[in-house]
């Protein structure tokens, strides 16, 4: 089989580095609306019926959004193992939280509304408040701590070891500050989808959310990107760079020093692009919700999304994932991710998949297009949940 | 007994595995049977089609969230407990769990939502095809997840690179077409059919004995019997083509669920019950069936089957031939260079390599497997042998409830045809009873997978005590109870909506109004 030597192992890499990229925005733009209004739930519906209306929103595309989560999960195993063995394990706790909140989700999506008690209805909109916050806050939370270097250094024989990565350890102040920002900018993403798919007293109090998360998403991507300047250290290789050698992580030898971070965007201008996506989306988001446009917004919030996750990569590359413990145990692009083979195999899959899922999930979304309304909820009709 | 880490993980993902298979079947199974249910109303045009699909379809739904809920904890899993595992063989079972997402997850779980919410949204054709998409995407997402299973019983297509210390895929289309993972898919589908089957019979079959929903109960258990049939002769025969495979790959779960501690002259006797015995290495009051062990392993009358007792004489040679492959190992690690490895260690690792695993299987017993003792290197050969007794058992009490499945399916298949469903209220009490019983059988199926191909996590590749994160077991005890409540709460929650849904019974449906326009264009009041 020689047929995967088309493209050259480093090539590959970075193709995969980029649809690394594309499945975590496309997760966060895609179910980071449904986590969102989960978010929004107990507070832009003050009765039953609002509830219904906003949960009724997401009823039937939260499963296919969610379906991202789990792509990127496989796909990080698939692409990038080592990144996926360290990561996975490392956020131990971090990731059981994650689950334990994702576990509500489709049960109180689906449950909440089977049973009429008030006390039965409210309790699974707070879980579904819970399986909406804890996702987008730890996630967030994570990734502040990749930007810092995580404790994991690896034996001789690959094995990881880490060196106390417990769920109180992640909660430093940068990465709750990360945490924050993730919360603030799918709170301003589910706000958007609710003044589109709304009407009345909902939609009216989400754009007011909205308005107040995205005010919280500028700032806070400011200050952070203040602070990762002037108080956060990057990883580079020191050592000869092979982009095509095969991936073994202590091959090579990696320093930790002040202002790594901000590299890339002196060597390649053009990455400059991203940052300025980030507030120009949160921005314009703003300032359509204030011209009561009820479409572009969302555009608006997925491209802040996706200026946001793309300067975290941009900022790093090609840095993956830095070990804090033993700088050259780190994760990059060149030494982390599967052989020539399987990345090669991988990327002909998903060249012939992607195209289908976004044909299709676009037209599921045509076919439910329109207002969720309180009569919709009333008739019961298109069981509603 | 103090758990230690190794005994922890696999708990935890005992749990957490064997409660998403109490989700899977059904779903796999009951999306097909809507899906059939469908097509029959699209053809006829005739309501009481369409009504069936609803109801069915609501418990579907509620069983189906159960199943998307329990399934991402599976797939975070390995990373979290079993990173050892994710880095050694992330290159090749990574692949078909990411495929599974594109092709078959996306597909089902983008449907699933128009299957709810599109009834009056969609064409009469439009909704039977987002129907079959689901059916057809849950199907295909047990072939990948299969595919991944069969690998790790025969890790055919992939070889052990030095430089990466890991596995790596180099026959792709070798792991797609594993003949294990074939095999496999067939039998967990239809099994999953059977369990839809005896579900929507057993369900039906109260109704019968309630005098109510007469039309719906009558038509489900029709085509309840009829599939139910069909897969369970698919479940059997094709679990039996499952057993004739293990004999090329895992002589040693064939032999441990026979229980067959010595290599018998061929053709073996069938022990059809007895009391295996772990310690002692036989097993007590046996009752033997001569002949049919032969023909199930080999299809032959004359081919030997291999007992324990040789098996492990077998896997004693592979751990010495493994410890040359270790300590060659390590030479070519130390060597930092291609050119700087010693042409000794070379060969010796090209001859001896497949047997690296072996070696790993000391682990427990000495740091350095290379130095093991003559003693240590017979435990960690008896180790190969997985539990006895609890193979033994499960295997049986699985096979008596698919011979059973086939039994009640038939009856119910000949009184549907001669129109006396009803005439028997004993039979109908019997179907009802057996409701739970497609479950224990599932279970007891990835019992005899999985346990039996301990102490392998990888077959002969990589020990499962290898395979673990390095993690406290405070910690990994923390998230068993929290899987635990979590899991226990659901599962209450969960019966009590089925059984509510169940009493309800289906709602008063009426045909589809024709729409002038769609809802979202019709006037505000």
């Amino acid at each position: 089989m020689v047929l995967h030597e088309l493209l050259d192992y480093q090539t590959l890499r970075v193709i995969w580095w980029l649809l690394l990229g594309v499945l975590l925005i496309g997760f966060a733009v895609m179910d980071g609306f449904d986590l969102g209004t989960g978010m929004l739930l107990p507070f832009v519906g003050r009765n039953d019926v609002e509830r219904r209306v906003v949960i009724n929103t997401v009823g039937p595309v939260w499963e296919g959004n969610q379906v991202w989560l789990i792509l990127g999960g496989g796909a990080i195993f698939a692409a990038w193992p080592p990144l996926y063995a360290v990561s996975f394990s490392g956020f131990y706790l971090a990731m059981f939280a994650i689950l334990f909140a994702l576990i509500l989700r489709p049960v109180g999506f689906k449950y909440r509304s089977k049973r009429e008690s008030a006390a039965w209805r409210n309790g699974w909109d707070w879980a579904l408040f819970v399986g909406g916050l804890v996702p987008a806050l730890v996630m967030g939370v994570a990734v502040g701590n990749v930007l810092q270097g995580v404790p994991f250094r690896f034996g001789t024989d690959l094995r990881i070891f880490y060196d106390g990565t417990t769920l109180f350890e992640l909660l430093n102040p940068f990465g709750l500050l990360c945490g924050l920002l993730s919360v603030a900018m799918l709170v301003m993403h589910g706000a958007s989808w609710l003044v589109l798919k709304t009407e009345g007293a909902v939609a009216e109090r989400a754009r007011r959310y909205g308005a107040a998360a995205a005010i919280a998403t500028i700032v806070l991507f400011a200050l952070g990107g203040i602070w990762l300047w002037l108080g956060i250290d990057g990883y580079r290789i020191t050592s000869a760079v092979v982009t095509d050698g095969p991936s073994n992580p202590l091959a090579k030898t990696v320093e930790r020093a002040s202002g790594v971070w901000f590299e890339n965007y002196g060597n390649h201008p053009w990455m400059m692009i991203a940052p300025v996506l980030a507030f120009a989306g949160a921005l314009a988001n703003l300032a359509l919700q204030k011209a009561g446009r009820e479409i572009v917004p969302v555009l608006a919030s997925g491209l802040s999304i996706l200026g946001i996750i793309s300067t975290v990569g941009l900022s790093m590359f090609p840095m993956i994932l830095p070990s804090s413990l033993d700088p050259k145990s780190s994760l990059t692009v060149w030494d982390a991710s599967s052989s020539h083979l399987t990345l090669f195999i991988m990327l002909v899959v998903t060249a012939i998949f992607i195209p289908l899922i976004v044909a299709y999930t676009s037209w599921v979304y045509h076919v439910l297009w329109g207002k969720v309304d309180e009569k919709a909820i009333r008739d019961g009709s298109g069981h509603a949940y | 007994m103090e758990l230690d880490i190794v005994d922890l993980s696999r708990l935890q993902f005992a749990i957490t595995a064997l409660y998403h298979f109490l989700f899977v079947p059904l779903t796999l199974g009951l999306s097909v049977l809507l899906a059939i249910m469908e097509t029959v109303y699209v053809m006829t045009g005739r309501d009481i089609w369409r009504q069936m699909t609803k109801f069915w379809g609501v418990l579907f739904g509620i069983n189906f969230v159960m199943g998307v809920a329990t399934g991402i904890v599976m797939e975070f899993q390995f990373g979290m407990n079993w990173s050892y595992y994710s880095h050694y063989v992330g290159d090749i079972f990574g692949a078909p769990l990411a495929i599974e997402g594109l092709m078959a997850f996306f597909l089902e779980a983008t449907f699933v939502g128009l299957f709810f919410f599109g009834w009056d949204k969609l064409s009469r054709l439009g909704h039977l095809a987002a129907t079959w998409a689901v059916a057809i995407g849950s199907n295909f997402s047990a072939l990948w997840i299969l595919i991944a299973n069969g690998w790790m019983q025969n890790p055919v297509g992939a070889a052990f690179n030095p430089q990466t210390m890991r596995m790596e895929v180099n026959d792709f289309a070798a792991v797609l077409f594993n003949p294990v993972a074939q095999a496999k898919f067939v039998h967990t589908v239809s099994a999953g059919y059977v369990t839809a089957s005896i579900f929507v019979l057993g369900v039906s079959a109260w109704y019968l004995l309630k005098g109510r929903h007469l039309e719906l109960a009558k038509r489900s258990l029709t085509v309840a019997a009829s599939f139910g049939l069909a897969s369970a002769l698919s479940v059997v025969v094709l679990g039996d083509e499952s057993g004739y495979l293990s004999t090329e790959h895992q002589k040693m779960k064939l032999a441990a669920i026979e229980a067959m501690w010595k290599t018998e002259p061929a053709p073996a006797a069938f022990t059809a019950i007895g009391f295996p015995d772990q310690e002692a290495r036989k097993t007590h009051y046996a009752v033997h069936i001569p002949w049919v062990m032969g023909l199930i392993g080999t299809r032959s009358l004359t081919t030997e089957i291999p007992g324990i007792e040789e098996l492990v004489q077998h896997a004693e040679t592979r751990i010495r031939s493994g410890m040359v492959a270790y300590a060659a190992l390590q030479e070519i690690r130390a060597a930092g260079s291609d050119a700087a490895i010693p042409e000794a260690a070379r060969t010796a690792f090209e001859e001896n390599g497949m047997d690296l695993g072996y070696a790993l299987l000391l682990k427990p017993y000495l740091d350095d497997p290379a130095q093991a003792s003559d003693e240590q290197i017979a435990k960690a050969a008896w180790d190969t042998v997985p539990n006895v007794p609890t193979l033994f058992w499960t295997f049986r009490i699985m096979v008596g409830l698919g011979f059973f499945f086939i039994a009640l399916t038939a009856v119910f298949f000949y009184l549907s045809a001669r129109h006396q469903l009803d005439r028997y209220p004993w039979l109908l009490r019997v179907a009802v009873f057996a409701i739970p019983l497609p479950w224990i059988a599932a279970e007891c199926g990835w019992i005899v997978a999985e346990f039996g191909r301990q102490p392998w996590i990888i077959e002969g590749v990589l020990p499962t005590a290898a395979a673990v994160s390095n993690l406290g077991a405070a910690t990994v005890l923390a998230t068993i109870v929290g899987f635990s409540l979590i899991y226990s709460v659901l599962f209450v929650v969960e019966m009590v909506l089925m059984l509510a849904a169940i009493r309800k019974g289906p709602e008063a449906d009426h045909a589809p109004r024709t729409r002038l326009a769609p809802p979202s264009l019709a006037p505000a009041e």
